[in-house]
C-alpha cells in the first residue's frame, strides 16, 4: 500500500513540475553577474541591474528597436538569475559554478571588477558556458589567453587612458608636467601606467610630478591633494570610481584642485548625475566610451535612454549602457546562431562562432568584435568638459577619438602598442 | 619649511579623524574588556543619520550654519537608540563569556548592522556637502584647507581632553576607573557595573556617531563605509595600547604624521606604512605604547 503511495505522489510532483520544466525549456536563463552590495553597487552594480530588469522586460515583451524587435532571444523569453559579485574572487568562482551547475543556466553576462574577470575567465571556459563580461577593463584577459566561450563587448581601459592622453595634447598643446591619483590596486595602476606611456609617448620630455596611489576606498584624501597641490603639474589624472572618485570630487573642489590644474576623471560620468553642483567647470570626464552624455543620437539610444529614464526616474549611467550592449550583443548573435541551425535553440558554441567577430550596433554606436581573436570589443572613445549652463552640467570641448585610435591593433598587446608609438603594427 | 608644514598640517588633520573614530574602541575596551567590531558600524550609522537630517535640514530651505549642530543631533538620536538596545538586549548576557565570543559576537551584530543599513537606506550614495565649504578656507603654507578640517581637530581635542578630564576629575570618573580596575570589587562596593558598562557602550559608540556624522560632508556616504574605519582603528588602539586614552591619542598623531610623511614623499609606500608602524611597534611592545601593567589575580 505505501508503495503505491509513494508511487502516486512522485506521479503527482512530477505531473506538478512538468509545466515549469517545459518553460525552462523554452525560456533562455541568463545569469546576470553585478555588485549588489558594497561600494561598488551605486555607481556600477545597481545601474546595471536596473538595465537588465529594463532591457528583459523590453525585450520580453517584443518591444525592443531596430534589429532587436523579435521577442526575447529568438522569440524564447529571456529569464534573468541576479547575483551579487561582492565577495573575493573564491566566491565569485563559487558563486559561477553554482550559477552554471545548480541554475543550470543557458549563458552569463556580468562582473565589474577586473580580478573577477580573471579569475572567471579560466572556468567559464573549462565548464563550457558562454560568458560575456560587461564592464572589467583589464586588457590582460585575452592578451594573455586564447578563449572559447569567453567574450566582452565593452572596450578595455586601454582606450580609457590613451583617449585620456589623447585629448590632453590636443587642449593642452604645451603640457609639460603631468601627476596622478589612482586607486592601488590593478585597475588604477594599470590605468595610470598606460597613461603615463601613452603620455610620454605624446610629448616626449612630459615631467612626472607625483604619482599618489591610496588604498581602495580609503576615502580621506586630505594629504594626497595637499602632494597634488604642491606639485602643481599641468594635467592631473585620476582613474578613480565609486564613493572614492566621490569624495575626491567632494574633498578636492574647495580645494581648488580640478580648477589649478586641468583635472580629467576617466570614470567621471558616473559622478556627474550626483554630484552637479560640486564639479568645477574645465574638469574634463569620461565614460569609458561613448556612453551617457557622450552618446550617439541613434535610435538604440533613444529607446534606451528615455525609457530609462522613464522608469527609474534618473539618467542611465555608463556602466548600464555596457550591461545593455552585452545583452543585445549576446541576443543578435544568439538569433544568428539559431537561424544558421535552421530555427532550432543553439548551442553555446554555436552562439559563439556566431558572436565572434561580429559588429552590432548599440546604444553606444558601433560595436565591433575585433580584438583577442574575436572575442575583445573596440569602439571610439569620447572626453569632454564640464561646463554649468543655466544650473544644469553640460559637457563642451567633446572630442572623439575612433576606435583605430585608441585600442591597440588586434595583433599587438596593449603596452607594446603604446611604447611603440601606437604603430597601427 | 613649507613642505615641513604642510606634512604637518594634513598629519594633524589625518590624526584628529582617526582619533575620533579610536578613542570609543578604546574606552568600551578599557571599561568593558570588549573589542567591540560594532563601532564601524556606528560609525556608519552616525554618517547616515547625520548626512540624512542635514539634507532634509538643507533641503527645507533652513540655515545651512545650524547643519552642524543638526550633525551632532544625528549621531546622538541614533546612537541612544541602538546603543543601549545592543548593550542591554544582547551584550549584558555574555560578559560571562570569553573575550573571544563577545569579538565574534560583535562581528554579529556587525554584519546584521550592515544589513539594517542597507535596508533602511539602499544602497545607493548619500550626500550633504554643503557644511563642507560652507566656512571657507584657510592657508598652510601656500595650500588652501577648508576650515571644516579645523572643527574635525575640534572635535578630537574635545572629545579626548574631555573623557581625560570626566575620568580623573568627576566622581562618575573615578567610579568608572575603579570598575576598569576590578568589576567584582567595585560590584561589592556598592557601584552598579552594569549601569556603568551600559554608560559606557552609549558614550563610546556616540564617539564614532560623532565621528560618522562629522565625515559624511566629506565623503559620499555608501554601505561598507564602516568597514575601513574598523580596521584603522584597530591598527590605532593596538599601536596605542588596547584601552589607553593617551595611547589612542598618541597612536593616531603617529599613523597620522607617518602617512603624511609617506603621501608627500614616497606615495608608493602609503599602503603598508600603517601596518608597518603597527608591526614595529608590537614587535618592541607587543601590548601596545602605552599598554598598562596587568595585575596578576589569584
Amino acid at each position: 500500500m505505501n508503495q503505491v503511495k509513494n508511487v502516486l505522489a512522485c506521479a503527482f510532483v512530477a505531473a506538478a513540475l512538468a509545466p515549469a520544466a517545459a518553460l525552462a525549456q523554452q525560456s533562455v536563463k541568463i545569469g546576470f553577474v553585478t555588485f549588489l552590495s558594497g561600494p561598488a553597487a551605486a555607481p556600477f552594480g545597481v545601474p546595471a541591474k536596473n538595465a537588465v530588469e529594463f532591457v528583459t522586460d523590453e525585450l520580453n515583451a517584443g518591444k525592443g528597436p531596430g534589429a532587436y524587435k523579435t521577442k526575447g532571444f529568438g522569440g524564447a523569453a529571456i529569464e534573468p538569475v541576479i547575483i551579487d559579485e561582492a565577495g573575493s574572487s573564491t566566491t565569485q568562482v563559487t558563486e559561477f559554478r553554482n550559477l552554471v551547475q545548480r541554475h543550470n543556466v543557458d549563458l552569463v553576462i556580468g562582473y565589474v571588477s577586473s580580478g573577477n574577470c580573471l579569475a572567471i575567465a579560466p572556468v567559464a571556459e573549462e565548464l563550457k558556458k558562454l560568458t560575456n563580461f560587461f564592464d572589467c577593463g583589464t586588457p590582460r584577459i585575452f592578451e594573455d589567453n586564447d578563449y572559447k566561450y569567453v567574450f566582452r563587448t565593452s572596450p578595455t581601459a586601454t582606450m580609457d587612458s590613451v583617449g585620456a592622453a589623447l585629448y590632453v595634447k590636443e587642449m593642452k598643446p604645451n603640457v609639460k608636467s603631468i601627476a596622478g591619483i589612482n586607486q592601488n590596486y590593478a585597475w588604477g595602476q594599470d590605468s595610470w601606467g598606460d597613461f603615463e606611456a601613452a603620455m610620454k609617448q605624446l610629448v616626449p620630455n612630459i615631467e612626472v610630478k607625483t604619482s599618489q596611489m591610496p588604498k581602495l576606498f580609503a576615502g580621506q584624501y586630505n594629504a594626497e591633494i595637499s602632494a597634488l597641490l604642491s606639485a602643481g603639474a599641468d594635467v592631473i589624472h585620476s582613474s578613480f570610481f565609486d564613493g572614492d572618485l566621490e569624495a575626491l570630487i567632494l574633498q578636492g573642489g574647495p580645494r581648488g584642485l580640478m580648477k589649478r590644474s586641468m583635472t580629467i576623471l576617466t570614470t567621471g560620468e558616473t559622478a556627474m548625475h550626483k554630484l552637479p553642483a560640486q564639479i568645477p567647470d574645465g574638469t574634463v570626464l569620461g565614460a569609458r566610451g561613448p556612453f551617457g552624455p557622450y552618446a550617439p543620437d541613434n535610435q538604440y539610444n533613444k529607446w534606451y535612454s528615455q525609457g530609462y529614464q522613464k522608469r527609474f526616474k534618473e539618467m542611465p549611467n555608463y556602466a548600464s549602457y555596457q550591461m545593455v550592449q552585452a545583452i543585445l550583443g549576446v541576443k543578435l548573435a544568439w538569433e544568428k546562431a539559431q537561424a544558421a541551425n535552421g530555427g532550432k535553440r543553439p548551442t553555446n558554441e554555436q552562439v559563439g562562432v556566431a558572436l565572434e567577430n561580429m559588429t552590432f550596433e548599440g546604444p553606444g554606436g558601433t560595436v565591433r568584435m575585433a580584438n583577442g581573436k574575436g572575442h575583445q570589443a573596440v569602439m571610439e572613445t569620447v572626453y569632454g568638459q564640464t561646463q554649468r549652463k543655466g544650473g544644469k552640467l553640460t559637457m563642451v570641448n567633446v572630442r572623439r577619438y575612433p576606435a583605430e585610435k585608441v585600442n591597440p591593433p588586434a595583433s599587438m598587446k596593449a603596452a607594446d602598442w603604446i611604447k611603440s608609438g601606437f604603430k597601427s603594427n | 619649511m613649507n613642505q615641513i608644514l604642510a606634512v604637518l598640517a594634513d598629519g594633524i588633520i589625518y590624526s584628529a579623524w582617526l582619533f575620533i573614530a579610536a578613542v570609543g574602541l578604546t574606552l568600551i575596551y578599557g571599561v568593558m574588556k570588549i573589542v567591540n567590531v560594532t563601532h564601524g558600524s556606528f560609525y556608519a550609522l552616525g554618517a547616515y543619520a547625520g548626512v540624512s537630517l542635514t539634507g532634509a535640514w538643507i533641503a527645507r530651505g533652513l540655515p545651512v550654519e545650524w547643519s552642524y549642530a543638526v550633525l551632532v543631533v544625528g549621531a546622538l538620536a541614533v546612537t541612544l537608540v541602538v546603543a543601549p538596545l545592543i548593550e542591554r538586549g544582547i551584550l549584558r548576557f555574555m560578559y560571562a563569556r570569553d573575550e573571544v565570543v563577545i569579538l565574534l559576537i560583535t562581528y554579529a551584530l556587525f554584519l546584521i548592522l550592515e544589513d539594517t543599513i542597507k535596508l533602511i537606506w539602499g544602497v545607493n550614495p548619500y550626500f550633504a556637502a554643503e557644511p563642507y565649504a560652507l566656512l571657507g578656507s584657510f592657508e598652510v603654507a601656500g595650500l588652501p584647507y577648508p576650515t571644516y578640517n579645523l572643527i574635525l581637530v575640534a572635535l578630537a581635542v574635545v572629545s579626548g581632553g574631555g573623557l581625560a578630564w570626566m575620568l580623573q576629575a568627576t566622581r562618575v570618573g573615578k567610579l568608572l576607573v575603579s570598575v576598569i580596575h576590578d568589576p567584582e570589587v567595585s560590584r561589592a562596593m556598592g557601584i552598579n557595573v552594569g549601569r556603568y558598562y551600559l554608560f559606557t557602550f552609549t558614550f563610546g559608540s556616540l564617539l564614532a556617531a560623532l565621528g560618522g556624522s562629522f565625515t559624511s560632508p566629506t565623503v559620499s556616504v555608501v554601505p561598507g563605509l564602516g568597514v575601513e574605519v574598523i580596521v584603522l582603528s584597530f591598527a590605532v588602539v593596538v599601536i596605542g595600547g588596547l584601552g589607553s586614552l593617551p595611547g589612542a591619542a598618541l597612536g593616531a598623531l603617529i599613523v597620522g604624521i607617518v602617512r603624511s610623511i609617506c603621501v608627500h614623499h614616497a606615495p608608493h609606500l602609503e599602503l603598508f606604512v600603517i601596518y608597518f608602524v603597527m608591526a614595529m611597534v608590537l614587535a618592541f611592545r607587543p601590548r601596545g605604547l602605552f599598554s598598562l601593567a596587568e595585575p596578576r589575580k589569584i
